[in-house]
Order: C-alpha cells, then sequence, then structure tokens
C-alpha cells in the first residue's frame, strides 16, 4: 500500500504545483494519473501551443509549462502512479482514505485532492448500437498487443497517425488481413504513413474504404462483420474477426461521480474557504470544481491550491500552528 | 452592426435565437456556452476535441474549413457535409441570421 500525505488525483498544472505548496508545508503528495504521462491535458491535448496567461510568462507552450511544473516539485520528491485510473474510495476507521485504482494498486492517505480537470481520458466510442454487445468480442477501442490479432482479418477506423500506423504496423505480416475505414479521403496524420497506407492500398496489401463509416457490427456473440455505409455506394459487408475504431480520447468524469461528492455540471461543488467537498477530508482543485464565480484557468488551479495545502495541514495537524513562510526568506527545502 | 440574431437548434430541436455580438471575439460555441446551450467546448476552442460540433443549417457563407477543423471532425460523429465545428466560426456581422443546429454526441 502507498502511503502518503496528501494523495492527488491527476498529474495535471493543478496537481502538480499541489506538491510544490504541499512540500513548503512538509506534506508529501503522490499522484494518480490515468494517462501513462503526467501534465493532463497540457500534455495530452496540446503540448505545443502557447499559453499566455500565466503570470510573468508572456508565452509558454503547455509542454514547457509541464516541465517546468515538474522541475518546481522534484525537490519534494512526489511519487506518481500513471496509467491507471483512481477506481474506488473508502474511509478507513482513523479517518483515512484507501484509494484503489482499476489495476488495483491501492493509497492510503488522511487527505485526498481530487485535481481531475476534465476527468480521464477515454477512447472515444462511435455511435453504434450494438456496440456494447461487442466490446472485448471482437471490439478494441486500444491496441495493447498487437500479436492479438496474429492471423486475424482486422478492420481499423479512424483518420488519424494511430489508426494509420496500427493499419500499416499489422498489415506487415501480423494481421492476416486489414481494412481501414475513414469518413474522407485525406487523412491528418504524418505524410509519410499517409503515403504508405495509400501505397499499401493500391498494391492491394490492405483494404482502403474511404468516404464511410461503420454503422452496425453482426456476428453471434462475437464480431463476424461490420457494416459500412459508403456516401456513394451504400451499404457494404465486411467479414473480419476484430473491429479497432480509434476515435481518439475524450474525458469522463468516470468513476469520482461515485464517491459520494455532491457534483453540478460534471463539476465537483467547494466551498470556496479551502475548496473543501462535501466530504470531510476531500478537496478539488482545478477545472474540476464548482463555485460561484468560477474559472477554468490554470492560474486560478494554482491558487485553488495554495489555499487547499494550508487546510490540508490543519486536517493532518490539527495541534500544530502554521506560520505563512516565504520561499523568498526560507529558500524551499526538500524532502 | 455589434449585435446580429444567430438560431441554434438544440438536440431536443428546439429553436434559440440569440443575440450574438460581433465585437467581443467570439465564436459559435462560446455564444452557446454564454446562453447555457448544451455545448462542451472541452479544449477551450482549439479545434482539438471536436465538442463543439454542429451543422450550418442556412446558406449562411462561412469561410472555408481549416485544415485542423478538418482533421478534428475525423474523431467527431455523425459528420456531414454541413458540419462544423463551433469554435471555428467566429461570429462576424454576414452572418447575420445563421441557423446552427448541435450535433450529437457519441458516448
Amino acid at each position: 500500500m502507498i502511503e502518503t500525505d496528501i494523495l492527488i488525483i491527476g498529474a495535471g498544472p493543478c496537481g502538480l504545483f499541489t506538491v510544490f505548496e504541499a512540500g513548503l508545508l512538509k506534506l508529501r503528495c503522490h499522484l494518480i494519473d490515468a494517462l501513462p504521462q503526467a501534465g493532463g491535458q497540457c500534455t495530452e491535448i496540446y503540448p505545443k501551443k502557447p499559453i499566455y496567461d500565466i503570470p510573468a510568462y508572456p508565452e509558454i507552450l503547455a509542454g514547457d509549462l509541464v516541465e517546468n511544473l515538474m522541475k518546481q516539485a522534484e525537490p519534494f520528491k512526489p511519487g506518481f502512479t500513471l496509467g491507471e485510473r483512481a477506481e474506488t474510495i473508502e474511509k478507513t476507521d482513523d479517518d483515512k482514505f484507501i484509494v484503489t485504482t482499476n489495476r488495483g494498486t491501492q493509497h492510503i492517505a488522511p487527505v485526498i485532492a481530487i485535481a481531475g480537470g476534465l476527468g480521464c481520458f477515454e477512447p472515444r466510442k462511435p455511435p453504434v448500437a450494438n456496440l456494447a454487445d461487442y466490446e472485448d468480442r471482437g471490439v478494441e477501442y486500444i491496441i495493447k498487443d498487437p500479436n492479438f490479432y496474429k492471423g486475424k482479418n482486422v478492420v481499423i477506423s479512424g483518420g488519424g497517425d494511430s489508426a494509420l500506423d496500427w493499419t500499416i504496423f499489422l498489415a506487415e505480416g501480423v494481421a492476416n488481413h486489414v481494412t481501414l475505414i475513414h469518413r474522407r479521403n485525406s487523412f491528418r496524420g504524418h505524410l509519410d504513413s499517409v503515403q504508405k497506407v495509400m501505397d499499401m492500398a493500391a498494391s492491394g496489401k490492405i483494404r482502403l474504404v474511404t468516404d464511410a463509416e461503420v454503422v452496425d457490427i453482426t456476428g453471434e456473440g462475437k464480431v463476424e462483420g461490420i457494416v459500412v455505409d459508403h456516401e456513394k455506394e451504400g451499404k457494404i459487408n465486411i467479414a473480419c474477426d476484430h473491429w479497432v475504431p480509434l476515435f481518439g480520447l475524450s474525458p469522463k468524469l468516470g468513476p469520482i461521480s461515485d464517491w459520494g461528492l455532491s457534483i453540478t455540471k460534471n463539476a465537483i461543488d467547494v466551498d470556496t474557504f479551502d475548496y473543501s467537498t462535501n466530504v470531510p477530508g476531500i478537496y478539488a482543485i482545478g477545472d474540476i470544481n464548482n463555485y460561484p464565480g468560477k474559472l477554468k484557468l490554470i492560474l486560478c488551479g494554482f491558487h485553488e491550491a495554495t489555499l487547499m495545502v494550508q487546510s490540508a495541514f490543519k486536517r493532518i495537524y490539527p495541534d500544530k500552528n502554521y506560520v505563512l513562510k516565504y520561499t523568498t526568506v526560507n529558500g524551499v527545502e526538500g524532502f | 452592426m455589434g449585435i446580429i440574431k444567430v438560431t441554434v437548434i438544440d438536440r431536443e430541436g428546439q429553436p434559440h435565437e440569440l443575440d450574438a455580438p460581433t465585437d467581443m471575439n467570439m465564436n459559435m460555441m462560446e455564444l452557446c456556452k454564454s446562453y447555457e446551450l448544451p455545448v462542451e467546448g472541452t479544449c477551450g476552442g482549439m479545434a482539438m476535441c471536436a465538442s463543439c460540433h454542429m451543422y450550418l443549417e442556412s446558406d449562411t457563407d462561412l469561410p472555408e474549413k481549416s485544415d485542423a477543423e478538418e482533421d478534428m471532425l475525423d474523431q467527431a460523429f455523425f459528420v456531414k457535409s454541413n458540419s462544423r465545428l463551433g469554435c471555428q466560426i467566429h461570429l462576424a456581422d454576414s452572418m447575420d441570421g445563421m441557423v446552427v443546429r448541435l450535433a450529437e454526441v457519441g458516448s
């Protein structure tokens, strides 16, 4: 069991800055994030986009902001559980919380700070009516182990790099046959992968169906084929063992919505005194919280994190007095 | 002009006639959000999430889709020839009388 003072759910900018502010109060932090790397949206969605409203940075790339926050947090040696989603929470007899991830990793802490941003990033699922019936029965949203597709007939949907790259990879001697389906005839992936896919289609190594989308799945208890709606040719049946729709990720509030927290419009209600939720010991900061006048800005998240750790300190050490110290006077004393 | 009329048809088919300012550097995603219509705008308007997918129902002349917008529509569902990302429609006086319909959202 991983033990810490403040367990932070979400390793985006707000969660990372919490490590620094908590560290100044000698509180240790551990972060859980569903994504395989820290940085949240900044890293996952727009690492190369400039941000202009971080105080004292006229312009900074989102990716660089995360890198700097990691550097700033470094003296306080945060722990990370990455690529795992915080799933369940339970209260212990001594007023602590045990948070377990979808992979069974357990964490215990007296304070939980939910800095989950928009939620956890999950694969976007196409609106095919019987989709759920075939999940893990031939429909996969992520390719974990390419060998799983050895000798199989695979249909991939999507127009981005992952769709192109997996099409190329699986067609090179892994799968028996690969079909790529895309809604239009141009692709947004890297030019060389696009060219490669076009060449493979021309030489008959793969089947490329553009201006089309999958509208139905067929098969008894598992995927045996899909039905494609083609702009000109209408419905086309394609026999296959697997359908892999690759439409990117979108954030979902996820299991946190079952944690007994008061939620308004997908955001957790907090008291702006210390960003505490309706459950004592659980705080919510950054884009995931809701209060009158809320603005979803990174800079507001930093402020919330700073006030939140003061309250967390009082919860962890009710008998200790704390005086605000300035880093200019005291420097940063790491662990 | 400063203010134009724009109609947004929600997912229940209900039309909402909105006053849309053209001098506030606003786009359709933001306009919908400011009237609390159910548009996510997850990425904040960078054409990076497709959660403000809508259909242009009037014959309003809009600037062509950029590559970024077209690419992002690849990750949306129920895409049609009149699909647009609301965040890429920057409100202008020439759009007076525009009608858009909010697209279904996938799960």
